[in-house]
């Protein structure tokens, strides 16, 4: 393709930050109406690579060439202007104000007195939201809306700008299949007018779904190019990691003990119904069904975090009243909970803090102080055991990579010894290595005896885990499946959609 | 040659980024030793750490407050309140004007030990509020300052109690030498010190601040830690009511308005920041040294005593342009 067909070009960018080396002389070229894929392990340096070309930041050298003109300015306002924009991966509107306001936020149409002429602003959004296919009033507050919709009206504003390029960073994390189609519709629309996407995510499926070119970066440094169709699953994963990986589900089989958890009718007032389930000893029970299906608040009420309305919880055949997550680890239960960021890192403490929070029982010492040596020493042993990487423990965790925040919150619970595990989303936002990595550990804690109960929403993920799976739709437990080898994904999809009859007659 | 140059400018830069304040500090105490010899006497420093202890105290308390991502605006009236109450208990069987005209002398420890209850109770009063109801603690402890000012005027009927023989011991000199408002301040800070950093309560209070939904999942009861959160920073203001009572030698119904600001000033150009999860008891002392080393100075160089408002006024907020750069984010 030659350099003037190009919209964006990025030629041997280098982003250095102190003490880290981001971007390694890295390569990108864009066409006209391409949805592009930006692939790469977490670290990769694909977020850093849009943050500089959407001018969040400037790249330390190299050059950045947009509709044959070189960048030289970087700041949002210009890359707007430029026709770039981006989506961002946490989406941040003015929640209280209306889908209008916040398209037109900075930019508000005025009318002769140098006023906000709201009526404009009215018809203006209507052509916009019109143009993706949304119907939705542009005077409803943010707030009312869903996820997937504010990421749609994120890029009706973007189309509002008359963007060229339009950066979309994980957009599909906090969406339903329904509303990922929904995206994906938009999307293509967008292409077929002749805008150019780049588009970063860790969903390999998504990537084969929606995107014409893949370019792979490992690193901070470029490894390569490829048409999508024309690239195997397994050399796509060999170029992110650099090593085969052949195991993405390591489940190892392992004897199944005793009953540990037995959950009895348990109903909570608003977001399920009389589940009742169990889990044995050395068990992995996985928890499937689409987003809405109420298994994050199943397992939340469980852990004493929600208020069950009725119902009762029984470990090791004893009736148990877990009102809060402190009775719950009291209990030996633990939870990994699904967003990382919300409620579970403690991101400008250290690594070492955000491990031992949840057991500082253990290291008190004879006058019952905490005893720094001992915080140290446990911190280590997990640091070494988990293979946390981080320059040392002092380190605030939010300068980890996902991957390696997820393995921080894994030894987090583990250090209180639990029998019983909820994992929910684990891999979710992680990438291929460490997300084995992750897998390989779940099992060898099976293997010790432990209970594990893990949502996900990734079916292959479910069925290469689990040796049972229960299967919610709409708040009510639809059925609890024996993970044998002929189990396809489109019975589970039955179960969680609640079709299963349908499928059979 | 040169990369050792860079290496050395960084590690400068580094440090002074960590340890700018101290570095501030330094250079005021050498700046104002040069300009006024007496400045570095003995009976100066004395008088510095002894001006400093009770606004310094009231850092200390806050400094848990601040970092749980909370304030606490009641202090100051609550030294008011439980001081004039303290005072009311320790007037000398002689004094004019005696609240309980016929209380005998009492052992120092009652008046103490009712300082502190009436702290830790008003605070504990306000952080319930905070845990149970989930109001800001801004109106919270706003709520609490005009309360508890309201009770220190109920309790005296607006006057002052003074002839307080027996507390003024805590105004005095160990050997003759140490004031004891000093000794006092240097047990609060260790007592906070260890608290803060050895004990599961501290680690509760940076976790409530740093991540307050992580710490509910992670087992911490966040509405108890709330509780004693704020408990402590009044049972530090009830503290610093007993050495006021001691230096001064009475209460006024309307003594110490504003130190909550003077103590959550010190706390913060101590580095602890507003959005939670970060500061140290280390940083309230220098903090609040910083504070009463500046007053100190203009007092000593005859300066305009508006202009030291001014003055601290721009401290603070530089020392907290300089700290949010030490904590922003690298990306």
């Amino acid at each position: 393709m030659s350099a003037e067909s190009n919209l964006l070009e990025v030629i041997g960018v280098v982003k250095k930050f102190p003490g880290v080396l981001a971007l390694n002389n890295v390569s990108l070229e864009v066409a006209p109406g391409e949805i592009h894929a930006l692939m790469g392990e977490n670290g990769a340096g694909k977020s850093t690579l849009v943050k500089c070309i959407a001018g969040i930041q400037a790249p330390t050298s190299g050059r950045i060439v947009f509709k044959g003109e070189d960048i030289t300015e970087f700041t949002p306002k210009k890359a707007l202007d430029r026709g770039i924009s981006m989506i961002h991966q946490e989406l941040s509107p003015v929640v209280h104000r209306s889908i209008m306001e916040n398209i037109w936020l900075g930019r508000e149409p005025l009318n002769r007195f140098g006023l906000v002429d709201h009526k404009a602003m009215y018809r203006k959004t209507q052509e916009v939201l019109a143009e993706i296919d949304l119907q939705e009033d542009p005077r409803t507050l943010m707030e009312n809306l869903s996820v997937a919709k504010m990421q749609m009206i994120e890029i009706a504003k973007a189309v509002s700008y008359d963007a060229k390029l339009i950066i979309m960073d994980e957009p599909t994390s906090a969406l339903t299949d329904k509303e990922i189609q929904q995206l994906f519709r938009i999307v293509r629309a967008l292409r077929d007018k002749g805008k150019s996407i780049i588009y970063i995510s860790h969903k390999l499926e998504e990537i084969y779904e929606i995107t014409d070119r893949v370019t792979v970066y490992r690193d901070g440094t470029y490894i390569g190019t490829e048409r999508t169709l024309d690239l195997p699953v397994q050399k796509m994963i060999n170029m992110m990691v650099g090593r085969d990986v052949d195991e993405l589900f390591p489940k190892t089989p392992c004897p199944i003990g005793e009953v540990k958890l037995e959950v009895r009718n348990l109903s909570h007032a608003r977001f399920f119904r009389d589940v009742s389930f169990t889990a044995r000893r050395g068990e992995i029970l996985g928890i499937a069904g689409l987003v809405g299906a109420g298994r994050t608040e199943l397992i939340q009420t469980i852990f004493g975090i929600y208020k069950k309305a009725s119902g009762t919880i029984l470990i090791d055949g004893k009736e148990v009243e877990i009102s809060s997550p402190k009775d719950a680890i009291k209990a030996n239960m633990a939870l990994l909970t699904e967003d990382r960021r919300t409620s579970g890192i403690f991101p400008m403490l250290s690594v070492r803090f955000n491990m031992t929070i949840a057991s500082m029982g253990q290291f008190m010492n004879r006058v019952k102080l905490l005893s720094g040596q001992k915080i140290a020493r446990k911190s280590e042993e997990y640091r070494k055991s988990i293979h946390v990487k981080t320059p040392n423990l002092e380190q605030k965790i939010m300068f980890l990579s996902g991957g390696n925040q997820q393995k921080v919150l894994v030894a987090r619970w583990l250090m209180t010894q639990p029998d019983i595990l909820f994992l929910d989303e684990p891999t979710r936002g992680i990438d291929v290595g460490t997300k084995a990595e992750i897998h390989r550990l779940i099992s060898e804690l099976a293997g010790q005896g432990k209970t594990i109960i893990m949502v996900s929403s990734e079916l292959p993920e479910v069925m290469g885990m689990s040796d049972r799976i229960l299967v919610m739709c709409k708040g009510v437990a639809t059925g609890i499946v024996e993970n044998t080898p002929d189990l396809t994904q489109d019975t589970l999809m039955a179960y969680a959609t609640n079709t299963m009859n349908q499928e059979t007659a | 040659m040169v990369s050792a140059g860079i290496i050395k400018t960084e590690w400068v830069k580094e440090k002074l980024k960590k340890y700018g304040i101290v570095v501030v500090l330094f250079l005021m105490i050498v700046g104002l030793t040069l300009a006024e010899p007496n400045f570095i006497r003995r009976t100066n420093i004395f008088n510095i750490l002894t001006q400093a202890s009770i606004f310094g105290i009231m850092a200390l308390g806050l400094t848990f407050v601040i970092i749980s991502k909370g304030i606490d605006l009641s202090v100051g009236s609550i030294l008011a309140f439980a001081g004039v109450v303290a005072a009311s208990l320790a007037q000398s069987p002689l004094a004019t004007n005696k609240y309980y005209p016929n209380l005998g002398e009492l052992p120092l420890l009652i008046p103490i030990l009712v300082a502190l209850l009436i702290g830790l109770s008003c605070g504990a009063v306000s952080g319930f509020f905070i845990a149970k109801t989930k109001i800001p603690a801004f109106i919270a402890t706003l709520g609490m300052m005009t309360i508890a000012r309201g009770f220190a005027l109920i309790y005296t009927n607006g006057r002052p109690i003074s002839n307080l023989e027996s507390m003024t011991v805590i105004g005095g000199r160990v050997f003759g030498v140490i004031p004891i408002p000093i000794l006092v301040y240097a047990g609060a800070i260790v007592l906070s010190w260890i608290l803060l950093n050895n004990t599961k309560f501290g680690k509760n209070v940076y976790a409530i601040g740093g991540n307050a939904t992580a710490a509910e999942v992670s087992g911490v009861d966040v509405d108890k830690n709330l509780i004693m959160i704020y408990a402590y920073s009044g049972l530090m203001a009830g503290l610093a009511a007993v050495v006021f009572a001691g230096r001064v030698g009475s209460v006024h119904p309307g003594a110490a308005q504003m130190y909550e600001l003077t103590a959550i000033a010190a706390t913060t150009i101590g580095g602890t920041s507003h959005s939670g999860g970060i500061g140290t008891i280390w940083g309230a002392f220098v903090g609040a040294l910083v504070l009463a080393v500046m007053r100190n100075g203009f007092t000593l160089l005859g300066i305009d005593a508006y202009w030291q408002q001014v003055t601290e006024g721009a401290i603070i907020i530089v020392a907290v342009i300089i700290d949010m750069r030490k904590n922003a984010r690298k990306d």
